[in-house]
């Protein structure tokens, strides 16, 4: 039965990724790569990676998509056709490529064979210790935010740097930052009511769903990213059916800057707390007597800062895609 | 904090970056990064002294020892290319405020410098790491921020080079990806020092060679060695000029760290079967780059250009050195690696100086600059003969241990090829000293002198550290001995 759902999702995956390539408009790609996300993302649950799986859906299939329509509307739908270019160089390169990974897995172990050198080495004290170690269920947040959490810190490093880089190449002449709302005309001539009214009654609910999957995570699926995520999509979603003047009035920009900021420094200044007193950085057992209330404190801190800081940079990001398109689209 | 030091060169911009958002005032932010840099540097100095002194340093984050959780391992050669950056970073940064004044839009200078400490972060952090995975998420960190840094360019072309290299940049990372993925999955773990110990165990695997080709093939994509180099001239021409110098002083040299880190620490190319291919494909590989870019860059009519493709040939002599693999090869690689971010940063500081006063970097506004600047064209002049290798120049030890290198292991002929790519390198830097002292400057097209102290003043200290380092080459020449010791002798103590 999974040998078959495998089947299905890994043709359906070539298929959407072949219709990429040959697709040649715009909005149609940005559809194709939404579904391409859906589709990893099913497919990640089926290889039990959920976590992986909430993240590609929530970023993959939704967030992503969504930046890319806010560009398609400033650059237009249609890709110029590339008269007379022959990728046969490129063609090459990527076939030499291909069949290089496939002689990788000529010695790989089989997928999901328990004495793969994966399961044997560093994994089995994971999966069996973790959790009289760090008092955590989830064995996958225990990695993430506290085995090596040095590295969720880069992460979360990387997105609040994808932040700074839209506001640094987005940003318009005299104003810093990511969006300037009041330079943009309320657009009154297609109000969209029903979307409107509906929509309203969901975003509590996501807002809502995003602090459960954020202290939740714990115990299931979820975390800082995944909350983060979701918090940003009911945000971006009010701002797509209110317009970006209306939704600049609720979260300014300038405090979803610091945020993002703010968040990445809830992390670091966690970690620098027990160097503080000794410790090595990010070693949270200095923040309680009890060496598991105080990885459990420390893992809800740093999912904390991960939740803020992913939420506000996804929110300057629409805040700046938006922009473009207000000040250019009239 | 001593028992930090081997953290804090690379936590100090990492934390120092988003505190840094908060200041609105480009002043105050430019300020704070400097001090931020500054401490990094002060950090990776006593680091290197006291690697030289206790040997490796190990430090376990979070408190995990590896290989659960992720640790910092630093021994000479980290602590050796740790300090080069941060010293870079901070003389490039202390230099950076009137050239982006100059060449930046006011409204990105706050953050301008924001992502200038997350770049410098990200650097610091692939070199200091002993973690496979973790020196991916740093080069995730550091790339991001270039392609931002390199797009603030003064033109749209900017953006071009930017999203060129943006494409170019993620295909390496992403090949870097798939061999440490390939590597997990062979082995089970992360930690550099363990894949070493048990890499070797699984003996002849296609998984292990398919890991190692990505990892090479990313790394020279972010090294820009010949043929995978086509992203740089664009960058380092269109990227504001403090960025080229910044990029041009430390991200290549990072890249070759992580392939000599890589080659020798992890993979022990030295016994593997792969030696001897490898051997001729670096060294090839390298000749041609020294030749190629010294070429393009005889005929470039912009010097910024010209000293782009000078770094492609530049790239390819550290390729040759890789290429050679012996202890003295290996030793060449790193000091010269420490000697040409010496001379890039000296030269394009001093391009920086020219651009900020004549507007451009083309031979025809530059006409005659030497009487017009003469302290910068005299540092310019310094650093060009250190590319050349003139014996008084750091360039000249690099040179002289590189030919020493190869006539070592009897390859007369790469001797010889390095020697005569080398005049080539003459070639380029006197037809700028032509144009710099012997022809007249274009009458009436002289902008006002903006004052530009610091600037000035870190060009000629760099040029004088060219000097210095070609006469007490003790640092980079002791250092790197015991560090390519250590890469070699890591499997039979």
């Amino acid at each position: 039965m999974e040998l078959a759902v495998n089947i299905v999702l890994l043709s359906l995956l070539v298929t959407t990724a072949a219709a990429l390539v040959l697709v040649r408009g715009l909005l149609a790609s940005i559809m194709l790569t939404s579904i391409y996300g859906l589709l990893s993302a099913s497919f990640f649950v089926i290889m039990d990676a959920v976590d992986v799986a909430f993240t590609e859906a929530a970023v993959g299939a939704g967030v992503s998509p969504l930046l890319l329509l806010l560009s398609v509307a400033v650059i237009g739908r249609h890709e110029a056709r590339n008269a007379g270019a022959r990728p046969l160089f490129a063609v090459l390169l990527v076939g030499i490529t291909g069949a290089l990974l496939i002689v990788g897995t000529l010695d790989m172990p089989a997928f999901g064979r328990a004495d793969a050198p994966a399961h044997l080495h560093v994994a089995p004290r994971y999966l069996l210790l973790s959790g009289e170690e760090t008092g955590i269920p989830n064995v996958v947040t225990s990695v993430l935010a506290s085995y090596r959490a040095y590295d969720t810190l880069g992460e979360v490093i990387v997105i609040f740097t994808a932040g700074v880089a839209v506001i640094l190449i987005l940003a318009s002449g005299t104003h810093r930052g990511s969006a300037r709302p009041h330079s943009a005309p309320v657009d009154t001539k297609d109000p969209h009511t029903i979307l409107q009214v509906v929509s309203k009654t969901m975003i509590p609910f996501m807002l809502l769903f995003a602090f459960y999957v954020q202290f939740h995570g714990d115990y299931g699926p979820g975390g800082g990213f995944q909350a983060g995520v979701i918090f940003a999509s009911g945000i971006i979603l009010y701002g797509l059916l209110y317009g970006l003047p209306a939704i600049c009035r609720v979260i300014r920009p300038p405090v979803v800057e610091l945020c993002s900021a703010l968040g990445v420094l809830v992390y670091g200044v966690t970690g620098i707390l027990s160097m503080l007193q000794g410790r090595p950085f990010l070693d949270y057992s200095v923040l309680a007597d009890d060496p598991i209330r105080a990885q459990q404190i420390g893992i809800m801190v740093i999912e904390l800062g991960v939740g803020i800081t992913v939420a506000s940079v996804l929110i300057v990001i629409y805040y700046a895609f938006a922009n473009q398109f207000e000040t250019n689209g009239n | 904090m001593i028992s930090h030091l081997a953290v804090l060169p690379v936590l100090l911009p990492l934390v120092g970056a988003p505190a840094c958002v908060v200041l609105r005032r480009p002043g105050a932010a430019w300020a704070f990064a400097c001090g931020v840099a500054f401490l990094a540097f002060v950090a990776a100095s006593h680091l290197l002294v006291q690697t030289r002194e206790l040997g490796v340093i190990s430090y376990a984050l979070g408190g995990w020892a590896a290989p659960w959780g992720i640790e910092y391992r630093i021994d000479l050669l980290n602590a050796l290319v740790l300090v080069l950056v941060s010293a870079m970073g901070m003389t490039v940064l202390l230099a950076s405020r009137a050239s982006v004044r100059g060449e930046v839009d006011p409204s990105r200078h706050s953050l301008f410098y924001v992502a200038y400490l997350l770049c410098l972060a990200g650097l610091l952090g692939i070199v200091a790491t002993g973690d496979a995975f973790n020196l991916f998420v740093f080069l995730e960190i550091s790339s991001l921020a270039t392609y931002a840094l390199v797009a603030c360019g003064r033109d749209r072309r900017a953006l071009i080079a930017a999203f060129n290299y943006l494409i170019m940049g993620t295909i390496g990372a992403t090949f870097i990806l798939i061999g440490i993925g390939f590597l997990y999955m062979t082995t089970g773990t992360l930690n550099m020092l363990d894949l070493a110990v048990r890499l070797p165990q699984l003996g002849e695997s296609q998984t292990v060679f398919a890991a190692y080709a990505f990892i090479v093939v990313g790394v020279c994509l972010k090294l820009a060695l010949f043929p995978l180099h086509l992203w740089l001239p664009g960058t380092y021409t269109q990227a504001p000029s403090i960025v080229t110098a910044f990029l041009a002083a430390t991200a290549t040299k990072v890249a070759l760290y992580v392939l000599v880190r890589f080659s020798f620490s992890v993979f022990h190319l030295e016994t593997s079967r792969l030696a001897l291919s490898l051997e001729a494909i670096f060294i090839t590989l390298g000749v041609v780059a020294a030749f190629a870019g010294s070429l393009v860059a005889i005929y470039a009519t912009d010097l910024k250009r010209g000293l782009a493709w000078s770094s492609i040939a530049q790239v390819g002599y550290m390729a040759i050195s890789v290429g050679i693999g012996t202890a003295a090869g290996l030793q060449a690689g790193l000091i010269h690696l420490f000697n040409h971010a010496l001379m890039k940063g000296a030269l394009f500081l001093a391009v920086a100086a020219y651009v900020l006063r004549v507007g451009g970097t083309t031979f025809r506004e530059l006409r005659g600059i030497g009487q017009r600047m003469p302290l910068t064209t005299a540092a310019f002049v310094v650093g060009g003969l250190s590319l050349i290798g003139i014996p008084g120049t750091a360039g000249f030890i690099s040179k002289w241990y590189l030919v020493m290198a190869a006539m070592e292991s009897e390859r007369w002929l790469l001797a010889f090829l390095v020697v005569a790519s080398s005049l080539l390198t003459a070639v380029y830097i006197w037809r700028f000293i032509e144009v710099a002292y012997l022809e007249k400057p274009e009458s009436g097209k002289a902008s006002p002198q903006k004052p530009a102290g610091m600037l000035l003043t870190c060009t000629l200290l760099l040029a004088l550290a060219n000097l210095y380092f070609g006469f007490d080459t003790r640092l980079p020449v002791s250092t790197s001995a015991g560090a390519a010791a250590n890469l070699l002798g890591a499997r039979t103590p």
